[in-house]
């Protein structure tokens, strides 16, 4: 690793200081498994590291009737999955922070770092997108709030400006009879890149058999984590069918516009996007229902 | 060596039936804890990136980022010249190489190949290819360093598969390299660097024979041993020129025969410290940093240097085995006996010649008795790293083709597939491709194991629809080699046993125990460790299975002279003869003198000659092993993705000395054979640069893909050990790829070809089944 | 270009609090192994995927490898070293040395490391739950049988040592 200076920073004005100060030359470091392992193999190159962990509400997760979930960016995933709030409430969020990366990749990983390292295949951000996540962001010019489907603009590139950075999330209370789900397909069973990841959430009828709400979102199949409003809103006022979930998968599928390379094929991601749409919105109908419950550690087995 | 038929009861009985009861052992067949293992489970077990000294430096290599190029020059001086650094060295610091073949380890290389492979000399011909070297006072200062030395590359379009190796029109990789043609020289630039034929009977007439013939195309890629320590290695060139070497190795004479070959140093001024060893499986024989820690040693003014590769380096520049195309035909008559197989195996040898595709020839057909064979083999120099042996070498790229053929014929003959392969197998005195009549062995008992096995005979549920049944066997020649080793009475009644092969996975406790079993004492009162080259003579490598039987052998040996030179001790002391002192349950006694074990070595060290005896074999004759493995699956058939749900493996350790080890033998193998079957591949651009070259990309098992493996240990003993050993490291890997392929077959009717049989390639295959499906008419 | 100029960081390794130099980009495990002579961490990747340097910190299971060095200030670490707090070897450790659940040892410390702290967290797993702690821990010699079974038998010897008395009374 090139040589490199580091400061642990204490507040949101004196993250924006510095990082505003150092330009590119300086990044955020919240759990570091991106970050530390581009800076040793040589993807990246900067002169300092602004350790953003000692900020607290960079590290706060808190829950709120009215406003809904705070997650902090740099709270390693460890945290959020073992939350009674997130087990409770925001199951896809509990799906996706349960697979990313092995055990000891969740005791330091966060949500902002996955976020902001803004790989097309970042397994956070779909489940995001369905759980209607907001991002906060600070800067010189202040602070401003971004949904996270809007957060991206190519691989590693994100709509922050010079200066800014990401001090957390917001997840909405989510309404009576939601559910939703996130599932990745990979080779092996843990410890790999998604493929494809697919993100749904619904809100269905009190009786449970009409979708009231839907949101789909993808992952590796765009230059960005995709957003398919169209897929949600194809289920919008239909009968919990197969055939419903099976046309909503279509549009995802047709939605998908990825490449190939050394992880997938065209084909294969095509395929998959569909495969999986349909299989998170079975889980998710499942959840709203609450005729599926996740295993003893609040996980979901037997993710794709 | 062993010749005293005397001191040798058990050899004696060995009459080669293995059907003789088996002896009663107070030792082997336990499960006692190795002796390395309470450093193993503390952290304190020192392997070789372990190694501290106070004036350490630490040293790094600059690889070249082409896969084939010229170099047309090397500026080291702003390397040089960055504060911290000690010495930079490049292919130019290298002696010249001798164009000569030696065998200095498992499998024999070009010394000037050998050389090249450790520092570039004008040309580089892998993504990875070592091309120079510094050594800094911090890892991080070296690695700077390796960013000023620029290099001046002319590049040049790379070879990367074996059809373009093989094309007409085909770049040559090595201008000096001719075919070696069934031992002819050819007299043309070449990327095949060798050709050869086995051939048994008459291969036309066996297939006009034949009521059925199939034959199809495989392919497998390049995948990595993947041993979990990165290579490293530490030297200290001193001021009188002696030189030692600290690393952790298949073999530490290994290691110091190469790099006086390379370095042009007698063996005598070199010292090779084997540390612990994180996992090997063939990769750890060939040296890549020892000659390179041993010139920026000297050159930095005598200081200690230590190399650690990355695990990028370790897989852009170490190990892989080969990537191949195997063309298999078989025929077979209605009554379901095998009549002719044909074979080509063409092998990726990476860059310089020396691909397994020899021993892939052998395994290929070893396990049947069939009449009339025809294998040819090509060895393919590719620009790829150097191809280097992986457990049981060649044999699973060769089983995957032939076993898979094997269970479509028998599919097509509807005959059960263990059935098939009892009426085919290959038994003692049949001869195999390449000539040699097998010796006593075991194979119809591996799949007589498996038929007999509760799995087999359990019923799975939705069989044929999503999940099915697979099987597949497995032959490895196993070896011998020589081993040396001494022992020490102590005292107190105990023994130290130095020996020098390398402890990959247990071989202390199997060798202690031969010794114990031999001696007639408890296991506990042996200590044994592995010492350096300058404490023993020439010891091979740990490979090609043979520590537990062949430095076993010589364990067996200082067990029966130590007997005797203890009862020898005794006599003088007694006054008898030593015909007449008798040695029982760890007493020994000559009419009224008695004494027991503990006592014999305290009277021994305060009233005679000290007791150390030395053991020296060339053990000559292994046992080869089999094995047939029985796997359940599941394939999702939305995702292409194969779950394993059961698996079983049968296998002949001849005698299993330490069951414990020789399962975990068992069940390592297979699950690097299922890696290799369904994720392990190396992914190359255009270019030829390795784009997978991480642990993340590079797909190993985890825990979590694969299920517990059960394990039937058979034992056929081997006449040509004491105890029946034949050795059990190797076989394992070669079934799995081809039980896993029959398994998927059975589950979905879709035959796999290529590995890996990865989600993506079995997905596009069902899509394709599907796609023709639903045009057919019902 | 930033200064290489060490800096001083205290930590508890161990239980022990102890100071050392060290440069920005010097990782946690180049630190451990380099600096302070803990060489049970091992390194096989150097980047989070073979879980060969898990250590604990402040409890919770990290790949040393990609915690940088300062970021330990006043934190504390448990390493494999320190994983038998008496001295005297755990009951998982002994249970790795009586189902042999190692063969070459190099990810041995790691997984005791990964290991403990499931148990810690969960004193009752099963199976999947054991495969799915350790998928971040890559074995290329045993085939995790024995190291699963190992891990389970720890479990339920603890289990069993826990429940004891209180069915006795």
């Amino acid at each position: 690793m090139r040589a490199v200076d580091y400061v642990p920073v204490r507040s949101v004005e004196e993250a924006v200081a510095v990082l505003a100060e150092h330009g590119d030359r300086a990044a955020p470091l919240a759990g570091g498994t991106d970050l530390i392992a581009q800076l040793k193999e040589g993807h990246r190159s900067i002169d300092l590291i602004v350790d953003v962990k000692p900020i607290p509400e960079l590290m706060e997760l808190s829950y709120d009737p009215a406003a809904g979930l705070w997650i902090g960016g740099a709270v390693p995933c460890h945290r959020i999955s073992r939350s009674q709030v997130v087990r409770r409430h925001y199951p896809a969020l509990l799906d996706s922070t349960t697979l990313i990366g092995g055990i000891q990749i969740q005791g330091r990983a966060s949500l902002g770092g996955n976020v902001c390292n803004a790989s097309p295949a970042a397994d956070s951000v779909p489940n995001l997108i369905a759980h209607s996540a907001t991002c906060h962001v600070a800067g010189p010019q202040g602070t401003r709030t971004i949904p996270l489907e809007a957060f991206f603009v190519g691989p590693g590139q994100t709509v922050l400006r010079p200066g800014e950075f990401l001090v957390g999330f917001r997840l909405p209370v989510p309404p009576a009879h939601f559910g939703a789900a996130y599932l990745r397909f990979i080779p092996r069973n843990e410890m790999d890149i998604a493929v494809v990841g697919a993100g749904a959430s619904v809100v269905l009828s009190p009786d449970g058999q009409t979708v009231q709400a839907a949101r789909i979102a993808l992952g590796a199949v765009a230059p960005t984590p995709l957003y398919v409003p169209e897929a949600g809103q194809a289920l919008v006022g239909q009968p919990v069918t197969e055939e419903s979930i099976a046309r909503a998968a279509q549009i995802a599928r047709d939605a998908a516009r990825p490449i190939t390379d050394m992880r997938g094929t065209v084909a294969q991601r095509k395929h998959l996007a569909g495969v999986l749409t349909a299989r998170a919105l079975r889980i998710a109908i499942d959840r709203a229902r609450g005729t599926k419950t996740v295993d003893s550690l609040g996980r979901l087995n037997g993710h794709a | 060596m062993g010749a005293n038929p005397k001191l040798d009861p058990i050899r004696g009985e060995g009459s080669g039936n293995g059907s003789r009861p088996q002896p009663s052992y107070k030792v082997i067949g336990t499960r006692p804890i190795r002796p390395d293992g309470v450093d193993k489970v503390t952290g304190r077990a020192l392997y070789g990136a372990d190694v501290r000294f106070p004036d350490l430096l630490h040293g790094k290599v600059l690889r070249s980022p082409h896969a084939r190029a010229r170099i047309r020059s090397i500026d080291t001086s702003q390397a040089e010249a960055l504060p911290g650094v000690k010495a930079v060295v490049t292919g130019a610091d290298l002696p010249t190489a001798e164009d000569r073949f030696e065998d200095l380890g498992e499998g024999g290389i070009n010394l000037r190949y050998l050389s090249e492979n450790v520092l570039a000399h004008g040309r580089v011909l892998y993504h990875g290819h070592p091309v120079a070297a510094v050594a800094a006072v911090s890892p991080h200062i070296a690695e700077e360093a390796l960013s000023l030395i620029q290099v001046d590359y002319e590049v040049l379009p790379p070879v990367m598969t074996l059809e373009e190796a093989m094309a007409e029109d085909a770049p040559i990789l090595l201008e000096e390299l001719r075919t070696d043609e069934m031992g002819e020289r050819g007299n043309r630039p070449t990327n095949v660097a060798a050709h050869f034929r086995y051939e048994l009977g008459n291969v036309e007439e066996g297939f006009a024979q034949a009521d059925l013939v199939v034959e199809r195309e495989f392919r497998t890629q390049t995948v990595h041993q993947g041993y979990i320590e990165p290579q490293m290695a530490t030297a200290l060139y001193d001021q009188d020129g002696q030189i030692t070497i600290w690393t952790s190795t298949q073999g530490s004479f290994s290691v110091r025969s190469q790099v006086a070959e390379i370095l042009q140093i007698p063996v005598s001024r070199i010292r090779v410290v084997p540390m612990e060893i994180g996992g090997g499986f063939g990769g750890k024989i060939t040296v890549y940093l020892e000659p390179v820690a041993v010139l920026l040693s000297r050159k930095a003014g005598y200081r200690p240097v230590k190399l650690v590769m990355s695990r990028a380096e370790v897989l852009m520049a170490t190990g892989p085995t080969s990537g191949s195309r195997i063309r298999m035909k078989m025929g077979a008559t209605r009554d379901g006996r095998i009549v002719a197989a044909e074979a080509e195996l063409v092998y990726e040898a990476g860059a310089f010649p020396g691909s397994p595709v020899g021993s892939g020839a052998v395994v290929l057909l070893a396990p049947y008795n069939i009449p009339n064979v025809r294998i040819d083999g090509y060895d393919v120099v590719v620009n790829r790293p150097r191809a280097s042996a992986y457990r049981a070498p060649g044999g699973t790229n060769a089983a995957f083709a032939s076993e898979s053929v094997v269970d479509e014929l028998a599919r097509k003959l509807g005959l059960d597939p263990l059935e098939f392969r009892l009426k085919n197998g290959a038994k003692e005195g049949d001869r195999m491709a390449n000539g040699l009549p097998h010796p006593k062995i075991g194979y119809l008992e591996t799949v007589e194991a498996i038929r007999n096995s509760e799995h087999y005979n359990a019923p799975l549920e939705g069989r044929g629809r999503g999940r099915g049944r697979g099987v597949a066997s497995g032959y490895w020649g196993n070896w011998g080699g020589k081993s040396s080793a001494t022992a020490v009475l102590n005292a107190d009644g105990t023994v130290t046993l130095n020996e020098a092969s390398t402890d990959i996975g247990g071989t202390r406790a199997s060798i202690a125990m031969q010794f114990a079993e031999s001696l007639g004492i408890p296991y506990e009162k042996v200590k044994i460790r592995v010492v350096d080259t300058d404490c023993v003579s020439y010891n091979d490598v740990t490979g090609g299975s043979r520590t537990t039987f062949g430095t076993g052998l010589a364990a067996y040996e200082l067990g029966q002279k130590m007997k005797a030179a203890m009862i020898q001790r005794l006599a003088d002391i007694w006054g008898v003869s030593p015909e007449e002192v008798v040695y029982e349950e760890m007493v020994f006694s000559a009419g009224e003198n008695r004494v027991t074990f503990d006592e014999a070595a305290k009277l021994i060290e305060r009233r005679s000659t000290p007791v150390m005896v030395e053991a020296e074999v060339y053990g000559k004759k292994y046992g080869p092993a089999f094995s047939t493995q029985c796997v359940d699956v599941e394939v999702d058939v939305e995702t292409g993705k194969v779950t394993i749900l059961r698996y079983t493996i049968a296998q002949d350790a001849g005698k299993a000395i330490h069951p414990a080890y020789v399962e975990g033998q068992m069940q390592g193998g297979v699950a690097q054979g299922v890696g290799w079957a369904l994720n392990e591949e190396y992914v190359y651009d255009r270019e030829g640069h390795l784009l997978n070259a991480s642990l993340l990309d590079y797909r190993m098992p985890t825990a979590l893909d694969l299920p517990m493996i059960e394990t039937l240990i058979v034992e056929v003993p081997n006449p040509g050990h004491p105890y029946g050993v034949r050795g059990v490291g190797e076989v394992n890997i070669v079934p799995p790829a081809a039980a896993l392929a029959n398994a998927i077959y059975d589950a979905i009717g879709v035959r796999m070809t290529e590995l890996p049989m990865n989600p993506a390639r079995l997905l596009e295959a069902i899509l394709a089944k599907q796609a023709q499906e639903s045009t057919q008419p019902a | 270009m930033p200064e290489r100029k060490k800096r001083m960081i205290t930590t508890t390794i161990n239980g022990e609090e102890i100071t050392f130099l060290c440069e920005p980009r010097q990782t946690l495990l180049e630190v451990l192994r380099d600096e302070l002579g803990l060489t049970g961490s091992k390194e096989g990747c150097g980047n989070g995927n073979c879980g060969a340097c898990n250590v604990l910190l402040d409890g919770v299971l990290v790949n040393a490898c990609l915690v940088l060095a300062p970021e330990v200030e006043g934190r504390e670490l448990v390493t494999i070293e320190g994983i038998a707090p008496g001295g005297e070897l755990t009951l998982l450790q002994q249970k790795f040395l009586e189902h042999a659940a190692l063969q070459c040892g190099i990810c041995t410390p790691g997984f005791i490391v990964a290991a403990k702290a499931l148990l810690d967290e969960n004193p009752s797993p099963t199976e999947h739950d054991v495969r799915l702690w350790l998928a971040g821990n890559l074995c290329r010699c045993t085939g995790y049988d024995k190291i699963v079974r190992a891990v389970l038998d720890t479990a339920a010897a603890l289990q069993a040592a826990q429940t004891t008395p209180t069915e006795v009374a």
